[in-house]
This record gives C-alpha cells, sequence and structure tokens, in this order.
C-alpha cells in the first residue's frame, strides 16, 4: 500500500504545488508589468481580499462562476484606476500609499462580508478541466494536465506577458517607461499614459488572482489571502522581473509548500518540527535568491514618480 | 527649518481638530443621547430604548451593545425585577464562524430568556492586547460575567481579575482558576468526540487512509486530533493517519491544500479542526468524500458529506456558574464538558446516509464514555 | 535659504493632514450610515473610548507606544532608503527575545532585569533586521522581498517556541498546553507610571527614544551618513562613506526599534506572558503595519511621530468601543485609516506642485546642488539641520 501512497502522493503533491502557485503566478506577474514601467504596487493583497470577496459575492447571489471571474477582473481595475490616479498621477510615494490600499482592502472586504454575507457559505468550486490526450498520459497527466482553467490561463499567461515585454513596441515601451522616462518622454512616449496601463494590466490580473484564490477555497474568510499578495511582490524581484522567472518563483513557493504538507501526511516529517518545516518556502525563497542575487537590476527608476524637465 | 514647525503645527492642527470633535461629542452626550439612542435601536432591535441605562452616559456604550447581541428583547423586560444577568463574551473569531466562537454564541442566546441575560459580545478579538482592554471594559461598565472564550486571554483574566473583585471571570478552554475565586474555568474532552468520530471514520473508510487537519499541535485541537487518531486506531491498527499541523489557525488555503493532498493519497475520509477548516470541507464537497465536524456543526458548508459533528453545548456548565454568581459563589470551579455530561454532543448529520452498522459502533462508544467503562486516552 | 513665501506650502501642511483624516472619517460616517448604524453615536464611542478618561488615554498611549517605536524605526530606514515592511516579524522576535531573556534571568533585581529584557528585545529586532539589512548591501537581496520573507519565518519561529522549548509546561488542562510562555517574572514587568491606568513605564521610554533618534539622525555624523546614503549613494561612495555598512546599520537600528517594541508589548502587556494565537496579528495588532502610516502622518520625523502615535493608537483602541456601540466592525478603523493613507500620499501632490513652483523660482538664481535624485523626497522633510 505504501509503494501506491507515495507514488500518488507525490503525483498529487506537483499538482497541489502548482495550484497553489497559481494566484501568486498570476498576481505577480501582473506586478511585473507595472513595476517594468517604474510602478511598486505594494496594494496586491488588499486588492486581492477585494476582488476575492466581490467574486464571492457574485457567485454566492448568482451562482455563475463566469460572473464571478468577471467581476473579480472588474473590481481589479476599478482598484487599477484608483491606483494609478495615486501613483502616476498624483505621484504619490508607492511604498507608503500600497500599504495604505493594502489596509483600505482588508478592512473593507471584511467589512462587507460581515455585513453583507453575515454566515459564511459555501460556492461551488472551479471544476478541473482535464485536456484531452495530455490528460491521460501516466503521472505527467494529473500532475499537470487535470486543473482548472485558470490555472491554464495563468501558465498561458507567462509566454504572452514575455512575448508583450520583449517583443512588442508597447513593451518596449514599458521597459522605457522604467528604466529612462526622460529619453522614453523625448521620443514621444507618454510615460504617463504607459505607466498608467501598465498599472491598469498588473491589478486587473491582481483581481483575477484573488477570485482564482477564492474558487480554490470555496469560500471567503476575513483575511482570505493571508499576506499572499506580499508574497507576490516578493516573487517579482525573485524573478528579476522577466515572467519566466516570477513563474519559477512561484512554482518554488507553491511546490515547496505542497511538498511540506505532503511529508507531514506521509509522517516523514516529526510532529514536533511541523512549524518550523511550515518556514520552508520563505526560507528558501531568500536563499535561492541569496544565490543568483548579484546578477540583477531593478528597473532604474522603479517607484519614482516622473517628473518632465529634472 | 520653516517647514518643520508648519508641519509640526499641522499635526497638532489635526489633533485640535480630533479633540474638538471629541468635546462636542461628550458634550452632546448629556442632552441629546435620549435622542439619538432610539435612532440606534431602530435599525436592529426596536426594544433597547426603555433599558434606562440609556440615560446615564458613561454606561452608554454598554447599553447599546445589547443590539449587537442579535436578541436584546428580554433584557428589557428583566430590568425591572432586579433578576438580570449582565454578561459579556469576548471571542477570537467571528461569532459565526461555525465553530469555537459560534458554540459559546450560541448557547448564550439560547439561554437568554430563560435565564434573563443581557448579552453583549465581542468578536474577532484576535489581538489578545485589544481583547484586555475589552474585557476590562466590561468588567469595569458593571457587567456580572465576563466570559473570556479563548485560552490565550487566560493570563489577562490572571491579572485582571484581582482588580475586580465583585465581577465573576470565566475563561476557556483551560484547565485552571489561578486559584482565583472570581475565576472560573472551562475546558472540553475534545478527545472523547474525536476518539468516536475517528472509530467511525475508520469503518467508513475503504482505503483504510484518513486525513486529518489540526492548525497547531496544542490545546484544543491537538486533544481532538490525539483522540480521532486513538478511536480509528482503536478499529484498525493498521490504518494510515498522520496528522497534517498547517502551522496556520487561519489559511484555508493551507487546510485544502492539505486535504487535497490527503485525497491523492488515498485518504477518503476527511476530518479538521481550527477555522481555516472551511478549505478543507470545500474538497470533501467537490470530491464527495465523508467529512467529520468539531466544535461546531458545519453541515451547512457539506449537507451531503458531514456524517456528524461533535458540537460543543457550554449551556450545562454555563447553568452552573449562573446558578453560583446568583449565589454569590464568583468562581473557584473548573468546568469540563464531554460527552458523559451532556456538554459534548455527537451530532449527526440528516443529509449522510450512515450505515446502520457504523452508527451503532458511534451509539455504543458514546454510550461506553458517557458510562465511564471505556476511558479515553489524552 | 529659499527665495519666494513659503505660504503656501505652510497653508497646506496646516490644512492636508487634518483634512486627509477628516475626509477618511467623513467617508467611514457614510459607511456607517449605510450599515444602519448612527455615525455620531459610533464616533461618540470612538473618540470615549479612545481619549474619554483617564484610563482610555493610558490604553491610548500604551497602544501609541510601539506605534511609535516603530514609526521611529520606519524613519530611520526611510531615510536611508530602505523600506522596510519587516515590522511585524521584527516585533515579534523582539518579544521572544525578551520573553526568553525574563525567563532565563527571573530573580535579577527589576532596576537590572527590565533594561535587559528591553535590550534584548532590540537585540532580537536588530538581529532580524540586520538580516535583510546584510542582504540588501551585500548580496543585492531587495529588501521588500526579504523583509516579507522574514515575516512568514518569524510567525512560525513563534508558533515552534512557544508550542515548545519556551512553553508553560505547568498550564497543563484537560485542553493540553496553551502555547505562551509561564507568567514572567514580576521584576521584569514595567512599572505603571499613573496609578489606576495601564500607562507604564515603556512609554516614556518610547517618547525617550524617540527624542535620541531624531538627535541620532541629525545631530550626529551617522545620522549624516544615514541621510547621505538615503539621498544620493553615488554621491555617498565618492564621499568615501562605507555605504554598505551604513545600510545594514539602517536597517539593524530599525529592526531594534521594532524589535523594543515588541518588548512593550509583552512587558507592558495586561498579561505579562508572551503568547501566540498562532498568527503575527494576534501579538503586534498590526502594529508593523500601522507603524508605516504612523511614520507617514510623522512626515517621516520622529518627533512628530509622537503625536501621530497617539492620534492613530486612540483610532485604534477607540475602534473598539466603535465596535460595541454600533455593531459595526472594528474593520471599519482599519479601512479609514487605509484611506487616510491615500488621501494624505495624494495631497502631498498639492504640495509637491507648490513647492516645485518654488524651486522653479530658486532655480533662477544661482541655486545649490539643485535636487540630487528623487529618493523620497517628498515625503523627507521636515528635519531641520
Amino acid at each position: 500500500m505504501s509503494q501506491f501512497f507515495t507514488q500518488a502522493i507525490l503525483t498529487a503533491t506537483v499538482a497541489s504545488g502548482i495550484a497553489l502557485a497559481t494566484p501568486f503566478l498570476l498576481a505577480s506577474l501582473g506586478e511585473t508589468i507595472g513595476q517594468r514601467s517604474g510602478v511598486i504596487n505594494l496594494g496586491l493583497d488588499g486588492i486581492m481580499l477585494l476582488s476575492a470577496f466581490t467574486s464571492y459575492y457574485v457567485a454566492l447571489n448568482t451562482g455563475n462562476l463566469g460572473l464571478a471571474v468577471l467581476s473579480g477582473v472588474g473590481v481589479g481595475f476599478l482598484m487599477g484606476i484608483a491606483t494609478a490616479f495615486i501613483s502616476v498621477t498624483l505621484k504619490a510615494e508607492q511604498g507608503i500609499s500600497g500599504i495604505g490600499v493594502y489596509l483600505f482592502g482588508l478592512g473593507l472586504s471584511d467589512l462587507l462580508f460581515v455585513k453583507l454575507v453575515g454566515t459564511p457559505l459555501p460556492i461551488a468550486s472551479l471544476p478541473a478541466f482535464r485536456i484531452p490526450v495530455l490528460a491521460d498520459i501516466p503521472i505527467l497527466g494529473p500532475m499537470l494536465f487535470q486543473q482548472t482553467l485558470l490555472v491554464y490561463f495563468a501558465f498561458l499567461l507567462v509566454p504572452v506577458v514575455t512575448f508583450i515585454l520583449d517583443r512588442t513596441t508597447y513593451g518596449m515601451k514599458i521597459k522605457a517607461a522604467g528604466e529612462n522616462p526622460a529619453a522614453a518622454d523625448s521620443l514621444g512616449v507618454s510615460v504617463a499614459r504607459i505607466r498608467w496601463s501598465a498599472v491598469l494590466i498588473g491589478c486587473s490580473m491582481a483581481g483575477l488572482a484573488g477570485t482564482s484564490l477564492l474558487l480554490y477555497d470555496g469560500i471567503f474568510q476575513q483575511n482570505l489571502t493571508q499576506s499572499e499578495g506580499f508574497i507576490a511582490v516578493a516573487l517579482v524581484y525573485f524573478g528579476a522581473w522577466t515572467a519566466v522567472g516570477v513563474m519559477g518563483g512561484s512554482l518554488l513557493y507553491g511546490l515547496v509548500a505542497a511538498v511540506v504538507l505532503a511529508w507531514k501526511a506521509l509522517g516523514i516529517i516529526p510532529l514536533s518540527a511541523s512549524d518550523l518545516a511550515a518556514t520552508a518556502p520563505a526560507v528558501l525563497t531568500v536563499l535561492a535568491l541569496l544565490w543568483v542575487g548579484r546578477r540583477f537590476r531593478q528597473p532604474a527608476v522603479l517607484g519614482k514618480p516622473y517628473e518632465r524637465g529634472e | 527649518m520653516q517647514r518643520t514647525t508648519s508641519r509640526g503645527t499641522s499635526l497638532l492642527a489635526a489633533s485640535a481638530a480630533l479633540l474638538i470633535v471629541a468635546a462636542c461629542g461628550s458634550g452632546a452626550t448629556a442632552a441629546p443621547v435620549a435622542s439619538t439612542a432610539p435612532a440606534v435601536s431602530s435599525a436592529p432591535a426596536a426594544s433597547t430604548a426603555p433599558a434606562s441605562a440609556a440615560a446615564s452616559a458613561a454606561p452608554a456604550s454598554a447599553a447599546a451593545s445589547a443590539p449587537a447581541a442579535s436578541a436584546a428583547a428580554s433584557a428589557a423586560t428583566g430590568a425591572g425585577t432586579g433578576q438580570v444577568l449582565k454578561v459579556a463574551l469576548v471571542c477570537p473569531s467571528a461569532k459565526n464562524d461555525l465553530a469555537f466562537s459560534e458554540s459559546m454564541v450560541d448557547a448564550l442566546n439560547s439561554m437568554q430568556q430563560q435565564y434573563h441575560l443581557q448579552i453583549a459580545i465581542s468578536d474577532n478579538q484576535f489581538v489578545v492586547a485589544d481583547a484586555g482592554n475589552v474585557i476590562r471594559q466590561y468588567a469595569s461598565e458593571g457587567y456580572n460575567l465576563v466570559i473570556a472564550h479563548g485560552s490565550q486571554y487566560g493570563s489577562t483574566i490572571q491579572q485582571l481579575a484581582p482588580q475586580f473583585p465583585k465581577v465573576s471571570f470565566a475563561w476557556g478552554t483551560a484547565g485552571t482558576t489561578y486559584n482565583l475565586p472570581n475565576v472560573f474555568a472551562y475546558q472540553a474532552a475534545s478527545n472523547e468526540g474525536g476518539y468516536v468520530q475517528g472509530a467511525m471514520a475508520a469503518m467508513l473508510s475503504k482505503s483504510k487512509v484518513l486525513g486529518v487537519i489540526g492548525p497547531i499541535a496544542v490545546g484544543d485541537a491537538k486533544l481532538y486530533v490525539d483522540g480521532f487518531v486513538a478511536g480509528a486506531k482503536s478499529v484498525d491498527k493498521s490504518i494510515t493517519v498522520n496528522p497534517v499541523y498547517t502551522g496556520s489557525f487561519s489559511d484555508a488555503s493551507l487546510f485544502a491544500a492539505a486535504a487535497k493532498t490527503f485525497v491523492s493519497g488515498g485518504a477518503d475520509v476527511l476530518t479538521g479542526t481550527a477555522q481555516a477548516v472551511v478549505g478543507a470541507i470545500g474538497v470533501a464537497r467537490s470530491d464527495n468524500l465523508p467529512w467529520f465536524g468539531t466544535q461546531w456543526t458545519q453541515a451547512s458548508l457539506a449537507p451531503k458529506n458531514e456524517v456528524s459533528a461533535q458540537v460543543y453545548d457550554w449551556t450545562p456548565i454555563l447553568k452552573q456558574m449562573f446558578t453560583a454568581i446568583r449565589g454569590g459563589t464568583l468562581g473557584g470551579a473548573t468546568y469540563t464538558i464531554g460527552l458523559g455530561n451532556g456538554g459534548e454532543v455527537i451530532q449527526y448529520n440528516s443529509g449522510y446516509n450512515l450505515p446502520a452498522s457504523v452508527k451503532a459502533k458511534g451509539d455504543s462508544l458514546i454510550k461506553a464514555i458517557t458510562e465511564g467503562t471505556l476511558n479515553v486516552p489524552q | 535659504m529659499r527665495s519666494g513665501v513659503d505660504w503656501r506650502l505652510l497653508l497646506f501642511s496646516w490644512i492636508a493632514l487634518p483634512a486627509a483624516l477628516v475626509g477618511a472619517l467623513l467617508v467611514g460616517a457614510v459607511m456607517m450610515a449605510a450599515f444602519g448604524a448612527d455615525p455620531i453615536n459610533g464616533y461618540r464611542a470612538l473618540v470615549q473610548g479612545a481619549f474619554g478618561s483617564s484610563y482610555a488615554l493610558g490604553a491610548t498611549a500604551v497602544k501609541a507606544a510601539p506605534l511609535l517605536l516603530v514609526a521611529v524605526g520606519i524613519c530611520i530606514a526611510f531615510r536611508a532608503n530602505v523600506f522596510n515592511i519587516g515590522g511585524e516579524g521584527q516585533i515579534a522576535m523582539g518579544g521572544l527575545a525578551s520573553a526568553a531573556t525574563a525567563l532565563a534571568f527571573p530573580n535579577l533585581p527589576s532596576v537590572i532585569l527590565i533594561p535587559l529584557v528591553l535590550l534584548a528585545g532590540a537585540a532580537g529586532g536588530a538581529a532580524w533586521g540586520a538580516i535583510p539589512g546584510a542582504f540588501k548591501a551585500y548580496f543585492n537581496v531587495n529588501e521588500i522581498l526579504s523583509t516579507i520573507m522574514l515575516n512568514l519565518v518569524a510567525v512560525q519561529l513563534m508558533n515552534f517556541l512557544l508550542a515548545g522549548p519556551m512553553v508553560d509546561k505547568s498550564a497543563f488542562s484537560t485542553g493540553g498546553l496553551i502555547p505562551e510562555t509561564r507568567l514572567l517574572s514580576p521584576n521584569s514587568w514595567l512599572p505603571i507610571l499613573v496609578p489606576g491606568t495601564q500607562l507604564h513605564l515603556g512609554v516614556l521610554v518610547a517618547v525617550i527614544v524617540a527624542f535620541a533618534v531624531y538627535f541620532l539622525l541629525w545631530r550626529t555624523s551617522f545620522g549624516f551618513r544615514i541621510r547621505a546614503v538615503g539621498l544620493s549613494i553615488p554621491a555617498a561612495t565618492y564621499a568615501g562613506m562605507p555605504v554598505k555598512r551604513t545600510v545594514t546599520l539602517a536597517m539593524t537600528l530599525s529592526g531594534a526599534m521594532c524589535g523594543l517594541a515588541g518588548a512593550l508589548l509583552v512587558f507592558g502587556s495586561l498579561s505579562h506572558r508572551l503568547v501566540t494565537d498562532g498568527s503575527l496579528t494576534g501579538f503586534t495588532g498590526s502594529a508593523g503595519f500601522n507603524g508605516i502610516v504612523v511614520a507617514l502622518f510623522g512626515g517621516l520625523n520622529p518627533i512628530y511621530a509622537i503625536v501621530s502615535a497617539f492620534l492613530f493608537g486612540g483610532l485604534v483602541v477607540g475602534g473598539n468601543s466603535l465596535q460595541v456601540a454600533t455593531g459595526v466592525p472594528s474593520d471599519l478603523v482599519t479601512t479609514l485609516i487605509g484611506l487616510a493613507v491615500v488621501f494624505i500620499v495624494s495631497l502631498e501632490y498639492l504640495r509637491h506642485r507648490a513647492r516645485s513652483r518654488a524651486l522653479a523660482l530658486a532655480h533662477v538664481a544661482p541655486a545649490g546642488a539643485g535636487t540630487p535624485g528623487t529618493p523620497p523626497a517628498t515625503l523627507v522633510d521636515g528635519g531641520s539641520a
């Protein structure tokens, strides 16, 4: 039995790690685009919470998961308008305004939950979608190809974001806005408009990340994200502002978390070390970055508002 | 230098503005309280206004807190007889958490009429230091009994209780009153229900793998989990049951991931404790697996999957506390709820079609524990 | 130094901060009304609960002290252009280190034990701040990443230590062990300054530390180095300053402030134990984040942070009274604090514009070095020198 037990559980661990990584991936891909244009958004977690609650509320009242996803992205977009207005148009100090947005989302999402919903009820969770043929491959199939549509979508975004950033003029403009806005400006690129669009994309994706987390759990709770938004910001640094790097970070974090859970279930990790083992994803992420840290440089004007004529 | 001063003054101005608001607020307290009070109460519960306490300024918050406690109606009726017992509850999670907090909230509300209670509830007090302030506030506002419903509040009670010798305090789950005359302690033998449910789970399982998920390995959670494991092993020594402690009481995603890990590893029956179990229950529901709850019934989350839940019914011990307090004894006793004294109830969920043999096993274990012929190891 | 009249700036500073707060409170009033609660009643309860009695004032001051210390730590880091969002973890490590010290030396007299536990708290936080500081300076690991991750590590370390090595083994009950230390030696308790309130020595310590850090930043060469590094690393390097060491030390000091806050939370608490509910917030009350807000409202100046900490401490303490009075969860206060932050950083724009106009005027005359880069220049003022 134990043979079957371990092999099945190892397959499942990878599948579970990928599912756990998905909200991180969605949020940090969006944050990558924003940061490439020069805008840090520390309010990610607050946006994820507001989107998760909205999706929950919509799903609870309509039973329509598609509508729930759309409304989550919509709230992300709305928060994106606010974020872009504050950090780009009003040139606010981004680190601190992000903390403001975080506290706002943290408080408001629970306030609305208590007042509008009260007693928590479950919503339908997103069904797994088996990709024909691929899903039937032994071992690999159950690991990779029996996930929900949101998971596939998140991972499809990796090449899309890479392509946009590296191969399109829009991507060039984003990077120019983050590296040398004055030069971009002199070439006729509207730095403000580029940053606005990048922030809107980033926040919409944060909204989707919140929704995907909600659909994974199937229910809303106070502080549902448990700081996942902050971890997503951290993973952008880990991923060195590339989509592939961010994917690596998300997978590392999600897989390590899943492995720890699996080893606990298998009794490999003793009870006494249970709490210490839970630190593994965070510790390994920092250590991994320590290893690769020196090779990368952040966007030159990250976090700094652009002033014409400086 | 100039800007320095301007910034300083602006802050002072800010604080001045707040203080003005404060002055307005308290200045207005004397007269318009009567006029605002109905406005408050008109929304949730129309009957608080007659409570004469609303006239006195300081305890206004106490009086106004009654609407928060859902049904405040009878508080007013009891006021005339002088028999009203003012009870305040401070709990760490939401009052409808389908778990620990809700069990006490429901017990109090169900006893309100019969025991002439005026109830105030502060939920979501997970910041221990803030909870201490709230507990103290209730004590100083003349509440007869302040229930600190969380083991993390104990040391606060230990320090506060001697300062309020006329107020009775209760805290749990815990086993000590710190030898203070005005402190009750209460605890739950959650291992008993855990044992019964573990045995039933082992009988229901075909794969002989069970999934058990807890927060951190202490207190009530560990007790329940240990009982569950012992119960399962009593049916089948070879059963695979390695509990996972996720390291968090509130991370629903981790609980869901742990449940999925178990399911993929072959587990076909799940249980768990902490408010984050909602994540794991979602897995039981979507994979259509049996679920065992504890602390409170979670059948509303999994109407077809919850087999049974060990429900905490605090009414028997609350009754003893009320009687003691009315008789002038403010503390000194430790109460334990268990299957034997009706404080723990295994509540079967009618939505789950439980095989008769399994139910018979459960019932016989309950009977054995109740009669004392079976001693559940801790 | 500056030509032209600063009256615009003056007017702005007079109006902006109160306006942001009042604006947020107005939004809060609308929310309360929308939830069927009476805003006037709610705010009256808030003010009463925070400032309405000597006990309330004491509770507010006690809540404010850790906020102030975190804010002071944020000021130090921010001046060095490092953003410390690891306050939560640093507070927890400070609490653990100080509690461990009190457990190890329960019999020392108060005059020795109290300073010792406070120092131990500062040391614990300092260690947890030094790691991201050194990682940033020497390994180019961004501090936002490392502090977020270290928060996650700290909470599990706390769970581990309080459930195992540091747990109170005497408090056994049917419910098993409670994840807390045993009652710490009374010799380590922070003495109450005003009888009948909670106002303890730690509040005084926090205020003194705020003044000391102000002095450190603006009256010592070390402080000058921190600010120079914060303004421009190339310039500081050119001037021969040890940039890496300065960044590391700034984060270490920032962490020490948070760690000291953690010690106050243990030894100035009602419970005089270190208790965990499995989360960081349960111990810190989110002081690591709220302290950032306090620092902002204090213009990133340790002395103004004193007033700002008292105000926000009041908001948090009063939030519970608001919940009791209206049934609106104290989440409302969290929401409003977030809004106020957003308002104030947004309003900074107006001031910024007014100032750049003033600067433009100044540039007509042969001005000085101009503005070197733009670190947090919009917010970094208030310091004189």
